[in-house]
């Protein structure tokens, strides 16, 4: 705790690197996820499913 | 003149609620009421007057927030009952919920089923009705590739122009291009269905109560039309259309038409497939907003918790201090 408070929070500078980075990251995490749960939840129905049978 | 001292005290842990100690409680109860910094969460009668503004009210501002209560609730309960009684009334049946496979919250469109329904669409029900509103690169990526979808596009003759020399000619059809009309315009479609409107489908399911429950209803609903219902030329018997009497006849029957996947074309197994066609043209954004469902109540519930967190952590100081009153002279 006090190690990240000291590398990431401590200075105005890299708390706004540190806010930037984790959002790259967390929006991805959350697009990858949110989309693999609609993806699983309706496998079968969607396009990407059914496409290849027409390519 | 001072009559003793107040004297406010906190826990050193500030991140976390401690609830208060029953000394604590007892000092408060004297002052303000023991239960008002207490975590059972329940404010009884009494500390609601405590804390209630409405003290400061007139009586005309009470007469007047009351009145405006009451005709607020009488006009909401005449509403609701204005619309249960247009549910009884009328001598349609209303159609009943269908299984459909998009019902749930995060359910997508049967997309298989939509490429059926386009087929059912085009060799059925065109004949009659239009579809202004939706385009052969609609179907691109949703039912069809992009070469199927030019494929059906260059079916159809669509007339264009001025050329350079300044005539209109008619030219195999586009991507570009949307579905075409069986009638040039409304009277030409009066005229040949004995004075009624085919409606246009691009948004049907939107635009009739009931939605795919209806047109799935309507389509596989002719019956007999029983004693004492009296139909003019050209009317079939519908009891799911309002008023029962529809123009069209019906059109859906076994095999009426052969499906390029193989799907036995059953009445019911048509009038699906075509009733999930209407829906994802009514809704083309269907399966986005599903989708965005699930980010929507995802990054809420995360924020639910952060809000939470903050609050608890904000509200630790107040719920852990203590209040202690020592009189002047004991």
């Amino acid at each position: 705790m006090k190690a990240i408070y000291n590398t990431l929070f401590k200075r105005t500078s890299t708390y706004a690197v540190g806010i930037m980075a984790s959002v790259f990251f967390f929006e991805r995490a959350f697009e990858v996820g949110s989309t693999t749960l609609f993806e699983s939840v309706n496998k079968g129905k969607l396009w990407k499913d059914i496409k290849g049978k027409y390519e | 003149m001072s009559i003793g001292q107040f004297r406010i005290f906190f826990h050193p842990t500030k991140s976390r609620v401690v609830p208060p100690i029953a000394t604590m409680a007892a000092n408060l109860g004297r002052i303000c009421g023991s239960k008002l910094l207490g975590t059972s969460g329940v404010v009884g009668f009494q500390q609601a007057k405590q804390l209630s503004t409405a003290r400061a009210w007139t009586n005309g501002q009470k007469k007047l927030i009351a009145s405006v209560g009451a005709v607020a609730g009488g006009l909401g309960a005449l509403l609701f009952a204005l619309e249960s009684s247009v549910e009884a009334s009328g001598t349609e049946v209303h159609p009943p919920a269908m299984p459909w496979s998009h019902r749930g919250i995060i359910s997508s469109l049967d997309h298989q089923s939509i490429r059926r329904g386009y087929e059912v669409y085009k060799q059925v029900c065109s004949a009659c009705h239009s579809m202004r509103y939706i385009a052969y690169r609609n179907l691109v990526g949703v039912s069809h590739t992009e070469a199927e979808a030019k494929a059906e596009a260059e079916e159809i003759m669509v007339r264009d122009g001025p050329d350079d020399t300044g005539n209109y000619y008619t030219r195999p059809g586009k991507l570009s291009d949307y579905f075409p009309s069986p009638y040039p315009n409304e009277e030409a479609a009066r005229a040949a269905n004995n004075g009624a409107y085919p409606p246009d489908l691009s948004y049907i399911v939107s635009a009739r109560k009931g939605g795919e429950d209806y047109v799935f209803s309507l389509l596989t609903g002719y019956y007999d039309a029983p004693a004492g219902v009296v139909l003019r030329d050209g009317q079939y018997f519908n009891p799911y259309f309002p008023g029962g009497a529809i123009s069209m006849s019906q059109v859906l029957y076994n095999e009426v038409i052969e499906y390029s996947d193989g799907t036995p074309p059953t009445t019911s197994q048509l009038a699906k497939d075509v009733a999930t066609f209407l829906k994802w043209t009514s809704e083309p954004e269907h399966d986005d907003r599903k989708q965005l469902t699930i980010k929507a109540f995802g990054i809420l519930a995360f924020l639910g918790v952060i809000a939470y967190y903050i609050k608890r952590h904000k509200w630790s100081t107040l719920k852990s201090r203590k209040i202690v009153f020592t009189p002047k002279d004991k």
